[in-house]
């Protein structure tokens, strides 16, 4: 029978919510080109997970909490993934384009030599079947508008956050079928040793609101203490830690980076955003010192709302803002903090 | 022990990219550069190839512009290159080049290691190293931020990736495609002696034909480029004291209902 599968992410037993927004894309698509919608959950705790799949508009649901499929690996899961396109034929294959989705669409596409856009932001069925879809090119600079073809599987990896989920319907019932993994554990190349969890912290790719540092991090006013071998290096960390983390801790906010606050040695490299580092769209985007260079705005300039800190009214980060505000992040940081809290209740 | 790195030409990052009148994309006279993320992926090749005692290979899969890539690789210090070329591979998607960078890498015979950069800057995306991957039949191991061991007698690799919750460390089996990022090494910059090797170097193009291959059908099509919408001009300068700005600021964004 075919329908439009939309794969479930699941990371240490717990649904990755933007998933959600997969299945109401989905729920569209498989509308539109009149099959039903099909939830593939795989791993941990995937019966309870695709439960919640059938409250977010599944008609089915295709599980599978094998062992084999604990902790995602590319093989087991491309593997089954492949088995059941080339075994049912679907319309379209869809998921939110994060580092595993990605990775498992691409793998499954060219396992069934089936087409795969990815980066997707918008898209729309066409009368005979085919997917138009718009994504970002030249990391954001431009975009492209493209077409799958409606012979074969259609894969479609999104853009996380470009879509809405559905409200859940608590009393939406959904048909289950386990499915069996399509390796077995000793024919699995790749096994997983450890898994260190940043904790505490909020990821970029999903973060409603990011709080970004740039280079002027290392104004910070404080004193390095005695024997520190770079001053503006401690100035800067201790900015992010004790200026800009407050901020983001009030806001429930992720911290990114610009890449000159991470070159310099600031911050680690997974808060960079921009084009060597991570492409964002939150709802809010608060740019703290960062000049704004071509590079940073390529990974930031789909944000809804951009606030730039700026000492430099001329700063490039303020063509592409909505709100600027021209001074020290040293004293705004700390005021808006305050007021956030008062405001915020907090 | 053979080491291969993909690579491609894509335009300088701070290059202003457009969309021409005509529809193409442009960027200016700004340079052609190789893709920022190859960086990496190039020394890490030199440097395993190194630590294994055995050779490096550089390709691209693409027109002529991407030679200027192979060049800076053998300036870097790779030892050989090769671009993969073909009338038919004009206009076509991640899945054809997936076939033709299998088969070149299948033609060299010996590898035991593929590294690719993260991703293409220039497309956006990645999809075409793990379907490169898939059509060889290797395992790939993505988003690679440290080479932990490796063994070319047993066969076994061992690294730590970068994931958005957090570092993996997991274990497979050569041969492997890897593609690595920014955290990995400290790329070096050529030497002169390499760039003027470089510059003499003649880089074999082989066809489909060579590779005794033929591509899947296209299923995706590009249908046309377009300019973003433009962002300037509507920024709101708020200004006061610091604490007068704050309360503003938290004014505007409350009514934009984004906190």
């Amino acid at each position: 029978m075919s329908a439009v599968y939309v794969w479930i992410e699941i990371f240490n037993g717990k649904v990755l919510p933007s998933s959600w927004e997969a299945l109401g894309v989905g729920k569209t698509v498989a509308g539109k080109l009149g099959v039903p919608l099909t939830a593939l959950v795989f791993g941990e705790n995937a019966e309870a997970v695709a439960g919640e799949a059938a409250q977010y508009g599944a008609d089915y649901m295709m599980v599978s909490a094998d062992a084999t499929m604990n902790g995602f690996r590319l093989e087991p899961y491309a593997a089954l993934l492949s088995k059941l396109v080339s075994e049912n034929q679907p319309k379209a294959v869809l998921a939110i384009g994060t580092t595993r989705g990605r990775e498992l669409l691409a793998a499954s596409a060219a396992d069934t030599d089936s087409g795969l856009l990815t980066e997707v932001t918008s898209l729309d069925v066409q009368p005979d079947g085919a997917i138009q879809v718009v994504r970002p090119v030249y990391a954001g600079k431009i975009v492209s508008a493209a077409v799958g073809s409606a012979g074969g599987t259609q894969f479609l990896a999104l853009r996380g956050r470009a879509f809405k989920a559905n409200e859940p319907n608590a009393g939406a019932q959904a048909v289950m079928t386990v499915v069996a993994p399509a390796l077995a554990e000793d024919a699995i190349a790749t096994k997983i040793d450890g898994f260190e969890e940043e904790v505490g912290t909020v990821n970029l790719s999903d973060a409603a609101i990011i709080v970004s540092g740039g280079r002027a991090m290392a104004n910070n006013p404080k004193e390095a203490p005695a024997g520190v071998t770079d001053a503006a290096v401690w100035k800067a960390q201790d900015g992010f830690e004790n200026t800009l983390k407050p901020l983001a801790g009030v806001l429930g906010a992720a911290v990114g980076a610009s890449r000159a606050a991470v070159d310099a040695g600031y911050i680690p490299y997974a808060h960079q955003v921009g084009q060597t580092g991570k492409t964002v769209t939150p709802d809010l985007y608060i740019a703290c010192g960062i000049s704004g260079a071509i590079q940073h705005q390529a990974g930031m300039r789909t944000s809804k709302v951009i606030v730039a800190i700026n000492k430099d009214a001329e700063a490039p980060i303020f063509k592409l803002a909505r709100y600027g505000l021209v001074g020290d992040l040293y004293k705004i940081v700390p005021a808006l903090t305050a007021e956030l809290k008062k405001r915020l209740g907090k | 022990m053979h080491v291969v790195v993909l690579t491609r030409s894509t335009p300088d990052t701070a290059a202003k990219v457009e969309v021409g009148g005509n529809g193409s994309v442009t960027w200016g006279d700004a340079a052609t550069v190789v893709n920022p993320w190859d960086e990496y992926a190039l020394e890490e090749g030199i440097l395993q190839a190194k630590n294994g005692g055995g050779k490096t290979t550089v390709i691209a899969v693409g027109p002529e512009m991407h030679n200027e890539a192979l060049k800076h690789s053998l300036a870097m210090g790779l030892d050989e290159a090769a671009r993969v070329w073909d009338d038919a591979l004009e206009g076509t998607d991640s899945l054809a080049y997936a076939t033709a960078a299998a088969a070149a890498i299948k033609k060299l015979g010996d590898v035991d290691l593929v590294i690719f950069g993260k991703e293409s800057v220039d497309v956006g995306t990645d999809q075409h190293i793990y379907q490169t991957a898939r059509k060889l039949g290797w395992t790939m191991l993505s988003y690679v931020s440290k080479i932990l061991a490796v063994d070319y007698n047993s066969k076994t690799i061992k690294v730590e990736r970068l994931l958005e919750q957090g570092k993996q460390i997991v274990t497979s089996k050569l041969p492997a495609v890897i593609s690595v990022m920014k955290d990995i090494n400290e790329p070096r910059y050529p030497s002169f002696i390499g760039i003027r090797k470089a510059s003499k170097a003649v880089i074999p193009v082989w066809s489909l034909a060579d590779l005794g291959v033929s591509l899947p059908p296209t299923q995706t099509r590009t249908l046309k480029f377009s300019n973003l919408p433009p962002r300037e001009g509507q920024v709101e300068m708020i200004d006061g004291t610091p604490e007068e700005q704050a309360a503003k600021l938290v004014d505007r964004l409350l009514e934009e209902k984004v906190l």
